[in-house]
């Protein structure tokens, strides 16, 4: 009887995992698609606690412990996920990934060493799951420290080499461990696990960070492989379809992130990014920004007819979308035609830039995509670019030479005026000089940027 | 050969289960609106949680002597409900974002 409630359970588990995720690819239904998942979850997890037995038909033992352990992975997760700032969202979503990847490694971990077994398929299954497992959680935290700006980039086609290696040598381990068991024995586990783990850290360490968020999905398609090799150690049907699920969806939107970006999946992997950026200043001469006071660059936006606001991840680092909003709303009540122009990799992932806006209150019909946007540009009278870069460069469609040629870019240099808020005249994530900076049309406004926006309010108010 | 038929055989159910859920999963993604990516990873993220019913299944039969499948056990089922609550909680409130706009 029991043995039927668990499977009934597992059985709802799968189903809302798979109508959750479905739920969650539209608008409308996306926040009780997340709802549903997490229901099925806590059902398959409370099912296994009550209901699982093993061969010898005992229950799950150790309660107090597997409670607390519990207690506290809710707590701590609780509070990380609910002080998290939304900027930060992409690393958060990365440590997660991360510790469900060492989860996945620490059940092959201890499977291997309480069981001892030669059977093929079971080794094959536990020193693949340590292997992916380990893979995801270190590869997690290097992409966690670098978007955290904990980690910099560190570019070399020499580790991409030796990773290639190292990846051929790993598979080959495994290859002696399920074949021959006995010509290593046991403490082939820990060189798995600890080969593993540097092969996850050279992984990540030479990917650009502008192709973090591609990494940060495929490591959680990673996990999500993981999972169900973990579910085929037990016969878990469950872990099986969730972490199946979560792999091939993972991979999909692996896929569909590269597209948004023009970056074939492959080459973000094995081609380096970057370093090729010294043709994007070419044209010969000395090249001299200009700049604008904020005064000037109040009284432009506001006597003009159209403005359109370019947000990047600058926005997001400065926690100015609620300044940005104020300043929108101001131009807006002097009858200023204005909306957001929003690149689909602007930010730091895909859609971080609609979440950040939606949080400031902005009105969702304001939010234009890339592609409404450009056309309409040769319209617009002021363009103006908060933190953003590299999804503004030319050079993306002028230079073959660029990095990144191809990618779509908001075509800003085609409208009439266009004011670059910055910092310093430091490069984009991609580490590329960018041409629209020094443009005829093009006026520089230095400063932080909740800082600028608000002297900005200012000006207006004044008006 | 004869092991990698027998583990076929034995194993046909998951094997058919394995191939439908890749298609169902490629097949529930397609036609994701770009703002809902970073939702949607967060959220399968938060799916793959599921390993901690396998970290469960080992900490509840390690027998109580066993040190090493306790202390690991332990741990990865706290890592496991990290991964489940974070992604789950996390994911909420990034949707909370767009919920309440008109």
């Amino acid at each position: 009887m029991s043995n039927f409630i668990l499977e009934i359970s597992y059985l709802l588990g799968s189903i809302s995992f798979i109508l959750g995720l479905k739920m969650l690819s539209h608008p409308e239904t996306a926040r009780k698609g997340n709802l549903l998942a997490a229901a099925g979850m806590a059902i398959a997890i409370l099912a296994t606690i009550f209901f699982h037995e093993n061969e010898a038909g005992e229950p799950i033992g150790n309660l107090i412990w597997i409670f607390a352990a519990i207690g506290v992975g809710t707590f701590a997760g609780y509070l990380m996920a609910m002080k998290v700032k939304m900027t930060a969202m992409p690393q958060m979503v990365s440590l997660f990934n991360g510790m469900g990847g060492a989860c996945a490694a620490i059940i092959s971990i201890v499977e291997y060493t309480s069981h001892p077994s030669h059977d093929i398929g079971f080794l094959a299954i536990a020193f693949l799951g340590l292997m992916i497992g380990s893979v995801s959680f270190s590869g997690s935290m290097v992409a966690y420290g670098k978007l955290d700006g904990k980690i910099n980039d560190w570019r070399s086609n020499a580790v991409r080499m030796f990773n290639n290696v190292l990846l051929a040598g790993i598979l080959a381990l495994i290859g002696v461990g399920v074949f021959s068991p006995d010509m290593i024995g046991e403490p082939i586990v820990w060189i798995l696990l600890v080969v593993s783990l540097i092969y996850g850290i050279l992984f990540v360490m030479p990917i650009g960070g502008a192709d973090m968020p591609v990494v940060i999905s495929l490591l959680n398609s990673f996990t999500g492989v993981a999972a169900a090799l973990g579910g085929f150690l037990y016969d878990n049907a469950v872990m099986l379809t969730g972490g199946i699920l979560v792999g091939s969806a993972g991979t999909i939107l692996t896929v569909l992130m590269c597209q948004a970006m023009n970056r074939p999946l492959l080459s973000v992997i094995f081609g380096s990014f970057g370093g090729g950026g010294a043709a994007g200043t070419g044209e010969g001469g000395e090249q001299v920004v200009k700049t604008i006071s904020v005064t000037d660059a109040a009284i432009l936006c506001a006597y003009a007819k159209r403005v359109a606001i370019v947000p990047g991840y600058g926005l997001a680092v400065a926690q100015a979308q609620h300044t940005c909003h104020d300043f929108e709303r101001m131009l807006g009540e002097k009858g200023v035609e204005v909306t957001y122009a929003i690149h689909p990799v602007a930010g730091r992932m895909p859609g971080h830039m609609n979440v950040l806006l939606a949080e400031a209150d902005v009105p969702y019909p304001k939010l234009l995509e890339m592609e409404e946007v450009n056309p309409q540009l040769p319209s617009t009278d002021v363009v103006i670019v908060v933190g953003a870069n590299d999804v503004v460069n030319p050079a993306a469609e002028t230079d073959p030479s660029s990095p990144i040629y191809g990618m779509p870019i908001i075509q800003v240099d085609k409208a009439k005026n266009v004011i670059v808020m910055k910092r310093s005249m430091g490069k984009g994530y991609a580490g590329i000089a960018n041409s629209l900076f020094f443009k005829d049309k093009t006026r520089m406004l230095f400063g932080d940027a909740k800082d600028t926006l608000g002297k900005l309010v200012s000006e207006l108010k004044q008006m | 050969m004869e092991e990698l038929i027998s583990f076929f055989i034995e194993n046909k159910e998951f094997i058919y289960v394995i191939i439908l859920s890749i298609f169902l999963g490629v097949e529930v993604i397609s036609n994701v609106p770009a703002i809902l990516h970073t939702p949607l990873m967060s959220g399968a993220n938060a799916i793959h949680g599921v390993v901690i019913i396998g970290a469960i299944i080992v900490m509840g039969h390690a027998s109580p002597d066993n040190i090493l499948a306790i202390g690991l056990g332990f741990v990865a089922v706290v890592l496991g409900t990290l991964n489940v609550v974070g992604g789950f909680v996390v994911t909420n409130r990034m949707l909370e974002m767009f919920k309440k706009k008109k």
